[in-house]
């Protein structure tokens, strides 16, 4: 089914607005466990959906928020070409919508770039219930501030996405997976010698005492990098990232608290007690850990990084990293800016956003 | 404002400062030399130039000029081509000229920790021998500054496949208005809130001033080529672009040059370029070198296939840099044969390259002025310069005008009025036509946000209500007209 629903979300806000009554903004309900829970009536997106221009020689997809990912990554597939932030889908039903406002990425964040590198326009129900469009269709587009890609991991607190245009890459020719054993300081290590040299990596990860290198490109550069690189090749492994992207991986089946670590990718292994699940080159860190969230957030915070709670966490801890007073004051005043009564998803990203 | 009070209050607020002499201008053969910066069309002598040396200096200059409420325009090194650093005759210009030190170079995690007033390309000269690079290449990277490449959102000639500044910077450190200091971003991929560093990238220094910066550098690639193909219509190069990427090669970069400009070039610095061609493309392949070969025959028998009279090889560094020494001499070899040009920056879905040019060709006879256009082909991202003479009475405002117009054309084909230079003070008013009131609203609350007052850059970037009212060309929506509240001219 496709149809535009926009006027008639703008409308439901513009009166919530009017009410001051908190909306939850929702699409495929595939991340509804990411973040705090957040009070106020649904208004369901998925419903809003549709692809509304897409030409694979312009290298660009424009399509409503409600559209099934599903559904974008097999059109682009079909010409050939992806969406290179490899949005995790945690189940079939995931949007565009909210593969934007969460943020979140896969394997290849740090070779193909991170979701907002991807956004090129958006267009968006402020707070007040005015349909706005920021950015556009085109590659490059300077033309006042950048509010599109603002709305990249804002959790739907500035504004609901009605339609998004985004960058799409060729898929590579080939691809091949590398696998090879060794510890975590070891593969955080290599990752770093190799990521300065001009190799067709698109993944790096390490997990239990292994570390699988992904290398795209055409056959012969693959080859080529595989000879440097002196490794098994492991042909069929797809699957195996797709899991990983996905959190299908035996490591996300735990019960205990899920953490995702952002550290700068060269960091050494961190001193916390758990289950590690090295990505990104070292980058992004998942931990399995039952460690208070303050030891946790204070050693991470101390290399440099942000810790988020990702899953199976104690309610009353906060699921994001906090921020320095000076720098939360800017985030209240830009939050008032495009919703200012605060009717937009409160409370989902941080108390009083 | 009479001149004798303007220097006592100028004096009156100089002694409140606290900033040592040597880091004032105030005399006017000192203030003269910050009058324009690269859009010369446009220039104003400043009331007032410092240019402080440490953090603090900043932080306590905007925190002096919050509370005596003086408007403040930043500028790096003054290249900008869209009035962005245009003065202000009642405000401080704010040089960040003295802050030119490399801070760190993190090779474990490929970052460079630099002031803002460090010059692009001495960033990639300085991590050279670790066989890094930082990838943004504005024309103008031998002079212009990083601070200025993040306040304008810079791109270059390689922005298809490695992106604008945006997609490679990492961490800022700014100074708000109110002379607090924060760090956006982080060392890290991603950091927790808001992608305030997005926000602040391209902001043309109105939310904030940039004190430190930090860049991604990549590894250099072990190889590159680049083919030169000639065509005998704009068209047919135009359909060779999207053959190309519709092939699913990403060129590292791929521009187009039209009859004049190659004439141009080829006659100010002998590239190779045939004379007689109506458009040539360069095609950049880089990666390693098993792709790069692949690829590159590839794109050879594609650009033969789809029309190309001629298409030749670059067979060595020295010859690949000749193809490409003419593409950056664009500028200048227009320059030579025109008194003045005007450069336009309008970026259009690449689809419809056909329609604007013939457009622009069409507008180019009615106004009598020339139109050379250079063309960063792979993102859409077009370079008209109209050629003008700025001593022949009325002619600069009607190769305004011109410009003008074609600006609206990009918009119109869903395109934007500026790719990269940013909106200045030269394309204000098509600010007008390509937001409506509402979205121009948004920008002026998030402006609030960070500088209620609005002190930083005042008249920039983003038109005020009144000004598209006055302007007249406004973005019309569903046919009704805006501002009904407001008076028309």
């Amino acid at each position: 089914m496709r149809r535009d629903l926009t006027d008639s979300m703008r409308e439901r806000i513009a009166s919530a607005c009017a009410g001051k009554t908190p909306v939850s903004i929702c699409g495929g309900n595939s991340k509804k466990f990411y973040g705090h829970p957040c009070e106020g009536e649904t208004i369901d997106v998925s419903q809003h959906s549709g692809v509304l221009e897409y030409e694979p020689s312009e290298l660009v997809i424009h399509a409503r928020a409600g559209t099934a990912l599903t559904d974008i990554e097999t059109l682009l597939s079909q010409h050939r070409q992806m969406l290179a932030f490899e949005p995790p889908q945690f189940s079939s039903t995931g949007t565009l919508g909210g593969a934007v406002a969460s943020g979140l990425a896969g394997p290849g964040r740090p070779f193909a770039g991170s979701v907002r590198d991807s956004v090129l326009g958006v267009g968006l129900i402020n707070g007040r219930g005015d349909s706005l469009n920021f950015g556009g269709q085109v590659m490059k587009n300077v033309a006042g501030y950048d509010v599109s890609r603002l709305m990249a991991g804002a959790l739907g607190t500035l504004g609901l996405l009605t339609d998004v245009s985004l960058k799409v890459l060729p898929k590579p020719a080939s691809e091949y997976t590398l696998r090879q054993a060794c510890s975590q300081q070891d593969a955080i290590l290599r990752f770093a010698q190799w990521m300065a040299k001009p190799l067709p990596l698109s993944a790096a990860c390490w997990f239990d005492d292994h570390l699988q290198l992904r290398l795209s490109g055409t056959e012969t550069a693959v080859r080529q990098a595989q000879h440097q690189l002196g490794d098994t090749l492991l042909e069929q492994a797809s699957g195996w990232w797709t899991a990983i992207r996905d959190q299908q991986h035996d490591f996300f089946q735990r019960q205990t608290a899920l953490w995702r670590l952002s550290v700068p990718p060269a960091t050494p292994p961190l001193a916390i007690s758990g289950e590690w699940l090295i990505d990104w080159a070292g980058g992004q860190r998942w931990l399995s850990s039952d460690e208070s969230a303050e030891s946790i957030r204070r050693i991470t915070a101390s290399v440099g990084g942000h810790a988020t709670l990702f899953r199976n966490g104690d309610p009353s801890t906060d699921v994001f990293h906090p921020l320095p007073a000076p720098l939360f004051k800017l985030h209240r005043r830009l939050k008032q800016a495009l919703d200012p009564d605060g009717i937009l998803n409160p409370g989902r990203m941080y108390k009083g956003l | 404002m009479n001149k004798t009070a303007t220097v006592t209050e100028r004096e009156d607020f100089i002694a409140g400062l606290g900033l040592p002499p040597h880091c004032i201008l105030s005399e006017d053969s000192e203030l003269r030399p910050y009058e324009c910066d690269g859009l010369s069309a446009y220039q104003q002598v400043p009331w007032l130039v410092l240019l402080p040396e440490t953090v603090q200096q900043v932080q306590s200059i905007l925190g002096y000029c919050h509370q005596r409420k003086v408007p403040v325009v930043a500028r790096g090194a003054g290249t900008g081509l869209s009035g962005g650093a245009l003065p202000l005759a009642n405000g401080v210009l704010l040089s960040l000229a003295r802050f030119n030190s490399i801070l760190d170079i993190d090779l474990d995690n490929r970052l460079a920790r630099v002031q803002p007033g460090v010059r692009n390309l001495a960033i990639s000269q300085a991590v050279a021998q670790h066989g890094l690079y930082y990838a943004p290449d504005p024309s103008s990277q031998i002079a212009c500054s990083i601070g200025g490449n993040v306040a304008e959102n810079a791109g270059g000639v390689h922005c298809l496949k490695y992106g604008l500044t945006v997609h490679n910077i990492a961490q800022l450190k700014v100074v708000c208005m109110d002379g607090e200091l924060l760090n956006i971003g982080s060392h890290a991929l991603d950091s927790a809130g808001y992608d305030l560093l997005a926000l602040m990238t391209g902001s043309e220094g109105l939310l904030g001033v940039i004190v430190e910066v930090t860049v991604r550098l990549l590894p250099v690639p072990e190889t590159a080529q680049v083919l030169l193909a000639a065509f005998d219509s704009v068209e047919t190069a135009g359909h060779a672009v999207a053959g190309i990427i519709s092939a699913g090669i990403l060129p590292a970069g791929l521009e187009m040059m039209d009859s004049l400009a190659i004439r141009a070039a080829e006659d100010f610095v002998h590239a190779g370029y045939p004379h007689d061609a109506a458009a040539i493309l360069l095609c950049e392949l880089d990666g390693n070198r098993a792709e790069v070969e692949t690829r590159i025959s590839e794109v050879q028998e594609l650009l033969t296939g789809m029309g190309a009279r001629d298409v030749r090889l670059a067979h060595d560094d020295q010859e690949r840099q000749k193809f490409w020494a003419g593409r950056k001499a664009a500028f200048p070899a227009v320059g030579r044969i025109s008194p003045d040009y005007y450069c336009m920056d309008g970026t259009i879905p690449r689809k419809h390259l056909g329609k604007v040019l013939s457009t622009i060709s069409q507008w180019s006879s009615e106004y009598n002025l020339p139109v050379a256009n250079v063309f960063h082909a792979g993102d859409g991202n077009l370079h008209p310069l109209i050629l003008y003479d700025a001593n022949k009475p009325g002619e600069l405002e009607r190769t305004e005008e011109f410009g003008g117009r074609i600006l609206e054309l990009c918009i119109e084909v869903g395109g934007t009025i500026t790719g990269e230079h940013g909106v200045g003070m030269e394309k204000i008013n098509q600010m007008c036509v390509q937001f409506n009131e509402d979205e121009l609203q948004q920008f002026h609350a998030i402006k609030k946000a960070f500088d209620p007052h609005g002190l930083l850059n005042p008249g920039k970037a983003i038109p005020t209500l009144a000004r598209c009212a006055e302007f007249g060309r406004m973005h019309v929506h569903g046919g009704e007209l805006p501002f009904p509240e407001l008076e028309r001219f």
